[in-house]
């Protein structure tokens, strides 16, 4: 029955071949089936987790907010700094219609038409030219720093600046904006991609360059700074403290940042809030400054220099507790108002106030001018001279108008070629007179060879903090110098290695005319004129205002040096509980003994208040009793001489519950008598009775 | 001895049960694409929404009507037609390029009223009961080299139009089911192991030769994807993104998923082609290892009773139709669910049954449809065989 059927139609049997390639391909697919479930089993159940987290990730958006900066407020809590509240424009460069993202200079030099174009109408919308401009663009191209001129609109720089600086940083193109200006952008927001308005806290200075080089300002976070590790965990747009106290209690001032979480969709949408972290704002930092000893400081060392020096010439004060370094006062002239660094600067502004001629604003002369100090160096001579024994409180020295050095003839006199007799100690710092303090500096000098750092003089001065630093709570202070044989030969040092071109001078011309200016001539050995100078506080010696009052702060509290602080308590943002005291101990005390303080003080007393005393015309009649000492400080600049005024003194805590020292220099001011001492009587005047009195300036002619 | 004795009832035995033989498909094949479309639908639904998954059931229904219809038919009864099925195949491919519509800068489907269809897609089948059936013709000279040569150049012209469309998954399917009918059909070793060498060598030409000569065989995406699974990266335009957007997807769905409320990946957009080349991704992701592994049993299922069916068929054709089904769902299953666990470098291919899609639903179906008409032809000879059941 079974019909043949034709071989290809037959039905093949199972045969051994085939089984052996079903089996192949059945072992195939088992085996890729093992893969993919292993592999599964992996992604899935062993590192679920992390893929978890990733995921999360992927759809939240967290939406950092500002926190507001903690005020700073001086001691009776009047706000010297505040922060407000604003919204700010900013331009994520990675969201640009055409991303931003790692680009080259000739890339941020021509932007992308449709970026461009964004620019334009963020421009308008924003009232900011288009024309282009000059723009420097500073970054670091393969870790060394680079800076290109460019020359792009306002808005394409803004976002240059930024991505140079910082690969993913925001760049803010406007703060303070209307919400007018927020709700347009916002309702047509898919016409400004990549454009944010984001809330910012402002900083903001009620009293403009009131201490503004104290209280110091913010700015974006630098390239330098993200790396550093008191600023780990802020974002890469956070406004940080870049100098004075806005710097120095960052950590304190800028607070936490807050959260708001949101979910997205592949394409950034936002599909629901989720809950947020509240920001947290920064603390409160109460200072020992008095706003109206500011303003008196300033407003009176603005008239001095108005009066005396030259345009271009800086000022600086500073007024302090003796007992404790609580700093009442500081200023520095110029000045400038902080308020213009809350906004992105343009470059132009920027440049004036570091260029020269502006006399560097910026500066806080009461911390990092390095000046001689004139006479006013004269109690530590004093101390050095006394407690060394090569002088004592009764010995008289016959000033006959001149000191000759015993070796080579020349002489030194004192400033007019007057000559004071027969003086003792204390009258010697009444009236200020050079050829006594001549005599003591070359009677404190030592062999050099054997003393390479120097004798008593050097000793004393080291103990009283000359060329070191004072640990203030402000960045940039600067420790000055006090010179010595070692300082002397290590100048020479340096002078020989750049007439040579040798050491760090590799490279650099030879034998350049008229010398290097490191040392006065070359291989000058230490002499006894160095010593002689240094008495009297000229020549090498370079010391800060601040340097200064804590040596008179040290007269007049026995011996002490204080470590100077404006930081007085960190409180809370609503300043109603103290988190921290600000209460640093003092760097050291020195023994010096109680009867040679009496009699410096007796002649500083003396000096301020009786006939003959070098400020008696501006501090006798003032009703407290006021320790004072008078400094002009010659320095020759280009060959003409420059009289730089000077005026330290204290009111004791013997006299007053709330005793003070004052400081005050004056650049190019003339006798310290007549540039420096009325500053310091309007301070005191302030200080005591609350009120400035009437601005008079003395007219003793003494170094 | 008439030549179409084949298409004859084998004997009166097998007329006689005919009216019934309908009901000799096998189960467990049908439980897998039962299981599977059940799958496609409540992941559809519960990501994409309704619209979706009724779309998807619709193509289904129709799927499953003509796999009803092919599966009463004697499969054997198409081998006449191989010439013009061939045809159709290629002239359907090049309608592509005449008529085509665009999507995804590539054109793959001719718009027709309510439903573009993707040729390439049909093709698929198309290939494998041609195919097949030129091998039968030479089934005496399967040693032959020029057999070998022959069946690849015919699979190799639709693979190559596939390929310039450009859709390089598609055409390298049609590379796959003509090397698993070779294998099936028994070409030597050798031959097979020259086929592997020529693939290898030309895989080495498009890859590093050409394109040092300044010729670039693959397309800029094709080349990009590559370097992509090379060179992994976190740009959102890059297609390694898309494969580590799918391994976060799978991977955050951990044992039991997130369910699909909660399936972020999927449901925000973070997943590209989340209905189609990656919805293995989202089920990973909504139903976690449970539901993947759910999935992979069903393809399980499905690749044993399509061997089985293999094994059993009553002719040489059947076996080798068999075959080609195989390798087609074999490498969809493994291309499409590899790439989305990142084994594999990116490339488009459809989960059979699974990806949203008509074309690809009803190419499966037909698939399935054939595979049925083999078993049932296989359980009718048998029975007229007296022998017993196979299974």
């Amino acid at each position: 029955m079974i019909q043949p059927t034709l071989p290809e139609d037959r039905r093949p049997p199972l045969t051994p071949q085939l089984a052996v390639r079903v089996t192949i391909l059945g072992g195939f697919a088992l085996t890729m089936f093992a893969i993919i479930f292993f592999r599964l089993w992996f992604l899935q159940v062993l590192s679920g987790n992390q893929y978890v987290a990733d995921a999360k990730q992927n759809r939240t958006r967290n939406v950092l907010v500002a926190p507001a900066r903690g005020e700073i407020v001086d001691m009776n809590g009047t706000a010297l700094v505040k922060s407000r509240q604003a919204i700010a424009v900013q331009i994520t460069p990675t969201d640009l219609p055409v991303s931003v993202r790692n680009p080259t200079i000739s890339q941020l030099d021509h932007p992308p038409s449709a970026d461009r174009a964004l620019y334009n109408r963020l421009a308008g919308v924003l009232g900011i030219k288009t024309t282009r401009q000059p723009c420097k663009v500073v970054g670091d191209v393969n870790k060394k720093p680079v800076t290109y001129n460019l020359s792009l609109p306002q808005i394409a720089c803004d976002v240059a600046q930024a991505v140079f600086q910082l690969p993913y940083a925001d760049a803010t193109i406007a703060t303070d904006v209307k919400p007018d200006i927020l709700y347009y952008l916002k309702e047509r927001h898919l016409h400004f991609t990549g454009v944010s308005e984001p809330q910012v806290y402002l900083t903001s200075y009620p009293d403009g360059p009131l201490a503004a080089q104290v209280l110091g300002t913010v700015g974006p976070i630098t390239s330098v700074e993200t790396k550093e590790a008191e600023f780990t965990g802020l974002p890469e747009n956070a406004v940080v403290g870049q100098t004075g106290l806005e710097a120095f209690y960052d950590q304190y001032l800028r607070g936490t940042y807050g959260a708001d979480e949101v979910e997205v969709d592949a394409q950034g949408n936002l599909i629901q809030e989720l809950p947020e972290k509240a920001p947290v704002a920064g603390n409160t930092l109460k200072t020992s400054l008095d706003v109206k000893l500011e303003q008196v400081g300033q407003t009176s060392l603005a008239q001095s220099l108005s009066a005396n020096s030259p345009p271009g010439s800086g000022a600086a004060f500073v007024a302090m507790d003796p007992q404790n370094g609580q700093i009442y006062g500081m200023g520095s002239l110029p000045s400038y108002n902080p308020n213009i660094f809350t906004k992105p600067i343009p470059q132009s502004v920027y440049d004036s106030l570091t260029s020269a001629t502006s006399g560097d604003p910026l500066n806080n002369r009461a911390i990092d001018g390095l000046y001689p100090t004139g006479s006013t160096f004269k109690v530590i001579t004093a101390t050095a001279a006394l407690e060394s024994g090569v002088w004592g409180i009764d010995d008289t020295y016959d000033d006959s108008g001149q000191y000759c050095f015993a070796q080579g003839g020349l002489c030194l006199h004192n400033a007019g070629h007057v000559a004071n007799g027969t003086l003792n100690l204390v009258n010697a710092i009444r009236v200020s007179d050079d050829v006594f303090f001549y005599n003591l500096g070359a009677k404190l000098n030592v062999d050099p060879q054997t003393h390479p750092l120097g004798g008593p003089l050097q000793q004393w001065a080291r103990l009283f903090g000359i060329g070191q630093q004072t640990d203030i709570d402000l960045p940039y202070a600067a420790s000055g110098n006090l010179p010595d044989p070692a300082w002397r030969a290590s100048r020479n040092k340096l002078e020989q290695q750049c007439d040579d071109a040798t050491g760090q001078f590799r490279g650099k011309p030879k034998h350049p005319p008229g010398g290097c200016g490191i040392a006065d001539g070359t291989n000058r050995p230490w002499t006894v004129g160095d010593n002689v100078n240094l008495a009297v506080g000229q020549g090498d010696v370079l010391v800060t205002p601040l340097q200064l009052a804590i040596v008179y702060a040290a007269i007049a509290n026995g011996g002490t040096i204080v470590r100077p602080h404006i930081g007085l308590q960190v409180e809370n943002s609503i300043g109603d509980k103290v988190l921290q005291n600000i209460d640093p101990p003092p760097a050291r005390h020195i023994n010096i003994d109680p009867a040679y303080l009496d009699a410096i003080r007796e002649g500083l007393r003396e000096a301020a208040s009786a006939s003959g005393g070098t400020s008696a015309d501006v501090m006798g009649n003032f009703p407290m009793p006021v320790y004072g000492k008078t400094g002009t400080a010659q320095t020759f600049p280009n060959g003409v001489e420059e009289d730089q005024a000077w005026y330290a003194c204290f009111v004791p805590a013997t006299a007053t519950s709330k005793p003070i020292v004052v400081v005050v220099t004056v650049e190019k001011g003339g006798f310290g008598d007549v540039g420096a001492a009325p500053v310091a009587r309007q301070i005191l005047s302030q200080w005591f009775y609350g009120k400035p009195g009437v601005y008079t300036a003395g007219n003793s002619q003494t170094l | 001895m008439s030549p179409r004795t084949h298409i004859q009832p084998a004997s009166p035995a097998a007329s006689e049960i005919r009216p019934r033989a309908i009901f000799l498909f096998d189960p467990l094949l049908v439980l897998a694409a039962i299981g599977l479309v059940a799958c496609s639908l409540v992941t559809l639904h519960g990501t994409f929404g309704s619209s979706l998954s009724d779309r998807q059931a619709a193509y289904a229904g129709l799927g499953a009507i003509i796999a009803v219809v092919l599966a009463g038919i004697d499969y054997s009864r198409l081998r006449e037609f191989r010439y013009g099925i061939y045809v159709v195949m290629i002239a359907s491919i090049l309608a592509v390029f005449a008529v085509g519509r665009a999507t995804l800068g590539a054109t793959r489907s001719i718009p027709f009223p309510f439903i573009s269809v993707q040729p390439s897609e049909l093709a698929k089948v198309l290939l494998v009961i041609s195919l097949a059936a030129f091998i039968v013709d030479r089934s005496r000279r399967l040693h032959e080299r020029q057999t070998t040569a022959r069946v690849m150049l015919l699979a190799l012209a639709p693979a190559l139009l596939v390929i310039a469309e450009p859709d390089l998954g598609t055409g390298l399917v049609f590379v796959a089911i003509a090397v698993s009918m070779l294998f099936v059909a028994g070409t030597s070793w050798k031959q097979l192991a020259g086929l592997a060498a020529l693939g290898l060598a030309s895989l080495a030409v498009v890859l590093v030769a050409a394109p040092a000569l300044g010729m670039h065989v693959l397309s800029p995406y094709q080349t990009q994807r590559l370097e992509a699974f090379l060179h992994p990266s976190t740009n959102p335009s890059s297609p390694a993104f898309q494969t580590g957007e799918s391994i976060i997807a799978i991977g955050s769905g951990e044992k039991t998923g997130t369910g699909t409320a909660n399936a972020t990946q999927g449901r925000l957009g973070f997943l590209p082609e989340a209905n189609d080349d990656f919805i293995f991704a989202v089920v990973g992701e909504s139903y976690g290892f449970a539901g993947a592994a759910l999935v992979l049993a069903l393809y399980a299922l499905l690749i044993w009773r399509a061997l089985r069916i293999l094994t059993m068929a009553k002719n040489l054709y059947g076996a080798l139709i068999a075959g080609g089904i195989l390798g087609m769902l074999m490498f969809e299953v493994f291309v499409n669910v590899g790439v989305a666990i990142g084994i594999m470098p990116t490339t488009g291919v459809p989960l059979p049954l699974m990806s949203y899609g008509g074309s690809s639903v009803l190419t499966t179906f037909t698939a399935l449809g054939l595979l049925q008409s083999i078993h049932i032809q296989a359980r009718i000879a048998s029975a007229g065989k007296g022998r017993a059941l196979l299974s």
